[in-house]
């Protein structure tokens, strides 16, 4: 089979994969960012150090970037079920529209109202509006994250709703629907995902200005807020994890049967810790078991019983070789995680955290991990859902709209080609923001700087000529 | 079924339909804008520009969503069968929509690329309008439908109509970025935006004649709802009311009264649209599906509805008081961050 063979449904469907994929990052990124700033606002208020000043100044920054990049791939979004899958909206529409339609009324127009005043307003509005604004661009992305995971988890997990005669989801309860089995779990998880990852790329930053010996008292005080974050949120996301998998073994079995790489169900089922599912032999090659570990994870019980993929149709199997993969390297992410906590609270209590070594080294090579875990746990959850788009209801066949397979295929490498050029250039841009690091960050206030050239004269090399010209 | 679930998809339709309107008279004039960067002269007038439009794009944009997800929401089916339809027009300005977007925040980072983000900032905005435009001209012309779904081709959206309608828009944000740089700037930028002004427009005018002539035309049902009683009366007045705020706009852009330019700018829109509406109404795909077929059940336009009823008001008071926080002219310091 040429590539040009691919069905129509694959190419609809990694297009989908694809632009969700780009763009779950830049939201779980804000979600984190947004707090942050809110958290950095406070205590500039509180405390009235203008150390904190500087260090929100540097990260709104970051932030303004991410946050930009989140809205185009959003927008992209909000359509991305129509173009692609008509029928399932058409099918499921009366069930997540009203839940989407919420999303944007509560969260979309809440941070891009305050955004304007949070990024450009800081002399314009009075302390206290300010705090309010920054609280509400926080706020919103949360209530963002809240009312999409209640989309994707009602169709992880359905509930509350009924089947009219033209075959459409019917709610029958709202509040069913919207705290639909898997909800809370979900939600936790990727909220404290979100948290996690950006106290990973905060802690890399001020690893690499550590390493470089760049670090000032700014960078000082982030570092260590980053670390001790690392420190309480890496164990209560292993914890909520640990949590999730139980209702996902309740609820979806099958994806749970992929996640462990078991084929046969059984009792007293071994956690396989590597091996290489193999599908056309229904087992899996290479294992490397701990006995007993698996039931006693997922039942609390040595010989409870664990389900096994081949106990299910063949047409209703997830992908088990991605499922099985993607959940071991989200695992072993969030351990590592744990192990950078821990290992930065030790250096913390001995007060040595600010001594350049093995530990910043090992800081800066994961800040990006956060972000590699959450698409891999993103990879996890729809992989393992498959084949459906309404879980044990609807499949992915059913939901693709009526399209060319041209226009698919122009789509999606439109989508690729676009995406790389713009978020690399983003990302060129971040990573070079970062490596100025906050020392170039001056509070705004009582410097006239060039409209629109703020970053311009961030970049050291610009700053001169930058308030040359604004003189002239 | 009682009185008030009966009018559910009447209410939602008016949402929806001012929702897009909303989108059309506040990101229009960014579109605009950015469609007007090159010929805008200087570095110094392109910064200031954009500046006068960076604290409020992002949530003039945010109707576009609440456009999509207000359709998704209670007219599911013609959600489907709109964007299936349209797939080619809609991802193309996705995909511009994406490239204006970063520049904003790009434009400011680089030095080097700076040229390449404006031309981004102008090229994204310009494809994004025609993309609308065809968008709109597409739909008039009535995607084919058999059942529940889409069955023509990706390009059924393509014909001169749809090309007027893309020029059309382009004309018709162009007037709105106009009038907003006259509220928003002073000298040399001024000027040129009361130049810029007054041929778009004539040009806006001119386009909308045509199309007026032109949709009638497209389908029996246009044109028996245009020249029959009661259609007849709006064929009628209408041309007289956009006279009149054709003639508004182009007193108020030549003197130094940009927001009544841009309202006047409004009111052509709105009679545009109050047009478009006489031409579908009650379908929401033209001639093939009424809003009342594709509604979703009350139970779910009730629902939305208690939202809807709470917080457009909320939204539209904030972006109110944010539109008042950055009011007056943008000065050349202004606006840094």
């Amino acid at each position: 089979m040429s590539i040009f063979d691919i069905p129509t449904l694959d190419l609809a469907r990694a297009q989908f994969a694809f632009v969700v994929s780009a763009h779950i990052v830049f939201p779980a990124f804000s979600i984190g960012t947004a707090s942050y700033l809110m958290v950095l606002e406070a205590l500039r208020m509180i405390t009235g150090k203008e150390v904190f000043l500087r260090i929100f100044e540097f990260w709104k920054h970051i932030f303004a970037v991410v946050f930009g990049m989140g809205v185009v791939s959003g927008v992209v979004m909000s359509y991305e079920f129509g173009l692609n899958f008509a029928h399932f909206s058409d099918k499921a529409g009366p069930v997540i529209g009203p839940l989407m339609g919420y999303e944007v009324m509560t969260a979309f127009f809440l941070e891009a109202g305050f955004l304007g005043i949070m990024l450009f307003g800081r002399n314009r509005v009075n302390k206290w509006i300010y705090m309010f604004a920054v609280t509400m661009v926080a706020f919103g992305t949360l209530l963002s994250a809240f009312w999409i995971l209640s989309v994707n988890s009602w169709m992880q997990t359905p509930a509350g709703f009924a089947m009219n005669d033209v075959g459409q989801f019917i709610p029958k309860d709202w509040w069913e629907v919207i705290f639909n089995p898997s909800l809370p779990y979900r939600f936790v998880h990727m909220v404290l995902a979100a948290y996690l990852t950006t106290a990973l790329v905060v802690a890399g930053v001020g690893a690499w200005h550590h390493i470089k010996g760049t670090a000032d008292d700014a960078v000082r005080t982030m570092f260590r807020m980053a670390v001790a974050m690392i420190l309480v949120t890496a164990p209560i996301q292993i914890f909520a994890g640990d949590q999730h998998g139980l209702n996902t073994l309740e609820h979806q079995p099958a994806k749970i049967a992929a996640m462990e790489g078991h084929w046969e169900t059984s009792k007293g089922a071994g956690l396989i810790l590597f091996g290489i599912p193999n599908p056309s032999q229904e087992r899996t090659d290479y294992k490397i078991e701990v006995p007993y570990a698996s039931s006693l994870i997922l039942t609390h019980s040595l010989d409870g019983e664990v389900p096994g993929l081949g106990d299910f149709p063949a047409n209703e199997r997830p992908p088990m070789t991605i499922v099985f993969f993607t959940f071991r390297i989200m695992v072993g992410l969030g351990f590592a995680f744990a192990a950078i906590g821990l290992w930065g609270g030790w250096l913390m209590w001995r007060k040595r955290l600010h001594e350049p070594g093995l530990f910043h080294k090992m800081a800066l090579v994961f800040a990006p991990g956060g972000f590699l875990a959450i698409i891999m746990g993103w990879f996890t959850t729809e992989f393992g859902r498959q084949p459906y788009t309404v879980y044990g209801h609807f499949t992915t066949a059913e939901s693709v709209s009526n399209l060319s397979h041209g226009a698919a295929w122009a789509a999606l490498i439109g989508f690729v080609v676009v995406y790389a050029f713009l978020f690399g250039s983003g990302t060129f841009y971040l990573l070079r923001l970062m490596r100025r690091g906050p020392e170039s960050a001056e509070p705004v206030e009582n410097t006239p700087q060039r409209a629109g050239g703020v970053a311009g004269a961030m970049l050291a090399n610009d700053v001169t000529t930058e308030k040359e010209e604004a003189h002239v | 079924m009682s009185g008030f679930a009966h009018y559910l998809p009447d209410i939602w339709a008016a949402i929806i339909a001012f929702a897009i309107l909303t989108y059309v008279v506040l990101d229009g004039f960014d579109l605009g804008i950015g469609i007007l960067f090159p010929f805008l002269g200087s570095e110094e007038n392109r910064t200031r520009a954009m500046n006068s439009v960076a604290p409020v794009w992002d949530g003039n944009e945010t109707w576009l969503v609440m456009g999509g997800g207000g359709l998704l929401a209670v007219f599911p089916l013609a959600y489907g069968i709109i964007l299936n339809a349209l797939y080619v027009p809609i991802i193309i300005m996705l995909l511009s929509l994406a490239f204006r977007g970063v520049a904003f925040e790009f434009r400011g980072k680089t030095r080097r690329w700076q040229k390449l983000w404006d031309k981004a900032f102008f090229g994204g905005s310009l494809i994004a309008t025609l993309a609308q435009g065809a968008i709109l001209g597409g739909l008039l012309r009535g995607p084919e439908v058999t059942g529940r779904t889409f069955t023509g081709g990706p390009f059924d959206w393509v014909s001169w109509f749809s090309l007027g309608t893309a020029l059309a828009l382009v004309a018709g944000y162009v007037m709105l970025g106009s009038a907003w740089l006259v509220i928003k700037t002073s000298h040399g930028l001024y000027d040129l935006a009361r130049r810029v002004g007054q041929v778009s427009l004539i040009a806006t005018l001119g386009f909308i004649a045509l199309a007026s002539l032109a949709t009638p035309f497209l389908h029996p049902e246009y044109y028996h709802r245009w020249f029959q009683w009661p259609g007849v009366i709006w064929s009628a007045v209408v041309p007289l009311l956009l006279m009149v705020a054709g003639f508004g706009y182009w007193t108020a852009i030549r003197s130094d009264r940009g927001v009544v330019a841009y309202l006047s700018g409004i009111a052509i829109f709105i009679l545009c649209f109050m047009g478009l509406g006489l031409s579908i109404f009650p379908y929401i795909v033209p001639a093939s599906i009424t809003i009342r077929e594709a509604s979703t059940t009350a139970m779910s336009q009730g629902f939305i509805l208690v939202g809807a009823a709470i917080f457009l008001p909320i939204i539209l008071a904030y972006t109110a008081y944010a539109y008042w926080v950055f009011r007056g002219k943008t000065s050349e310091h202004e606006h840094h961050y």
